[in-house]
């Protein structure tokens, strides 16, 4: 199935991810399918890395999904990644997407969970208008 | 899956480069990167092993221009090929749009494509697709060879065993040196294109 993504939705997005996610410290944040296929992103890096980003996420995604069934588990809802300055947190929405929010050491995960699962739940909402 | 972004104009397609272990899915990939400018093609990523050998995929973004007003980009990727790695050439067939089929001119490897092909489609068929409805190309690769004296299948030959149901286009290749790689690009990239705006019609 195809996915059209209009102006409208992407605006939509765009302004909730900045609202919930950006405006709390997270310094860019990428919506992408399970394809790999980039839907909306917004922050600090350039596209030239933010393309793979999206492409190697999708794939981590998919990978975990079978390390999940592996173990008896129907799947993994999220992931992350701990490095020395910055952090990365991988999140599923709903069956097709993932959110992808990468934040530095000052800001709490804590707080990122919070926001992730709150923008989750408003995202899917959106795609499913 | 494409993906149409009506605010940026751009449509997103998905091509996979599909083939027996060692057939040359990475060579092609390398030489286009390598010979398009960097406002085309993006950055590739290929996740492998100590060798040159494909674990997980490689990964190519490009762009091709516009076609009607919508910025195409193709993101390309290629499998690892090796029988045991049968999962993740599945998970890389996720949402996938078109498929370059790459298959090795070498006659000992006679068997590994049409075992290549047939995996194709089971793994197509996973996700409700198969090789006779995805576009598809073929690539017949390594043709240099021959010239090193190598045993090759004849064209006839490698049409009769892969082609004679598919009745696809297919071209000769040699990806090293860069023969046939940006026309299987061309062909394969105008068939998915074809077929995207073709369901959107619907
Ligand atoms: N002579 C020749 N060698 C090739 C050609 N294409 C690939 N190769 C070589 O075959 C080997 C496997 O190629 P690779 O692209 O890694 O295969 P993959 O497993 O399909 O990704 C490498 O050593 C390549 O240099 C070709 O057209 N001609
Ligand atoms: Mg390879």
């Amino acid at each position: 199935m195809d996915l059209i993504l209009t102006e409208e939705k992407q605006r939509q997005l765009i302004e909730l991810i900045k609202r919930e996610l950006i405006a709390n410290g997270a310094e860019h944040v990428v919506l992408v399918d399970s394809a790999g296929s980039l839907i909306v992103e917004t922050g600090n890096y350039p596209l030239e890395n933010v393309l793979p980003l999206a492409a190697l996420s999708a794939a981590n995604f998919g990978a975990t999904a079978e390390i999940a069934k592996l173990v008896g588990e129907e799947d993994f809802t999220l992931l992350f990644h701990k490095g020395e300055k910055r952090n990365i947190h991988f999140s599923k929405v709903g069956k097709d997407y993932i959110l992808i929010v990468l934040f530095d050491k000052t800001v709490s995960l804590g707080l990122i969970r919070l926001k992730t699962s709150k923008a989750a739940e408003e995202i899917l909402k959106i795609m499913e208008e | 899956m494409a993906l149409i972004n009506l605010a940026q104009k751009e449509l997103q397609v998905k091509i996979v480069y599909y083939g027996p272990a060692r057939s040359g899915k990475t060579a092609n990939l390398t030489y286009i990167y390598k010979h398009m400018s960097k406002q085309i093609a993006g950055k590739m990523v290929t996740i492998d092993t100590k060798g040159d050998r494909t674990l997980f995929f490689d990964f190519l973004p490009v762009n091709i221009g516009k076609i009607k007003g919508l910025s195409i980009r193709v993101q390309l990727y290629t499998v690892p090929g090796q029988v045991m790695y049968n999962a993740t050439r599945r998970l890389v067939l996720r949402g996938v749009d078109g498929v370059a089929f790459i298959a090795d001119s070498l006659r000992v490897q006679r068997q590994k494509n049409i075992d290549s092909l047939r995996d194709l489609d089971e793994n197509l068929r996973f996700y409700n697709l198969d090789v006779k409805s995805i576009p598809i190309v073929l690539q017949y690769n390594k043709r240099d060879l021959a010239k090193a004296g190598v045993p090759l299948l004849s064209i006839e030959e490698m049409d009769a065993d892969l082609n004679s149901d598919l009745q696809a286009p297919f071209f000769e290749a040699s990806a090293v040196l860069g023969k046939g790689v940006f026309e299987t690009l061309k062909e394969i990239t105008k068939r998915t294109i074809r077929s995207v705006a073709k369901k959107l019609m619907k």
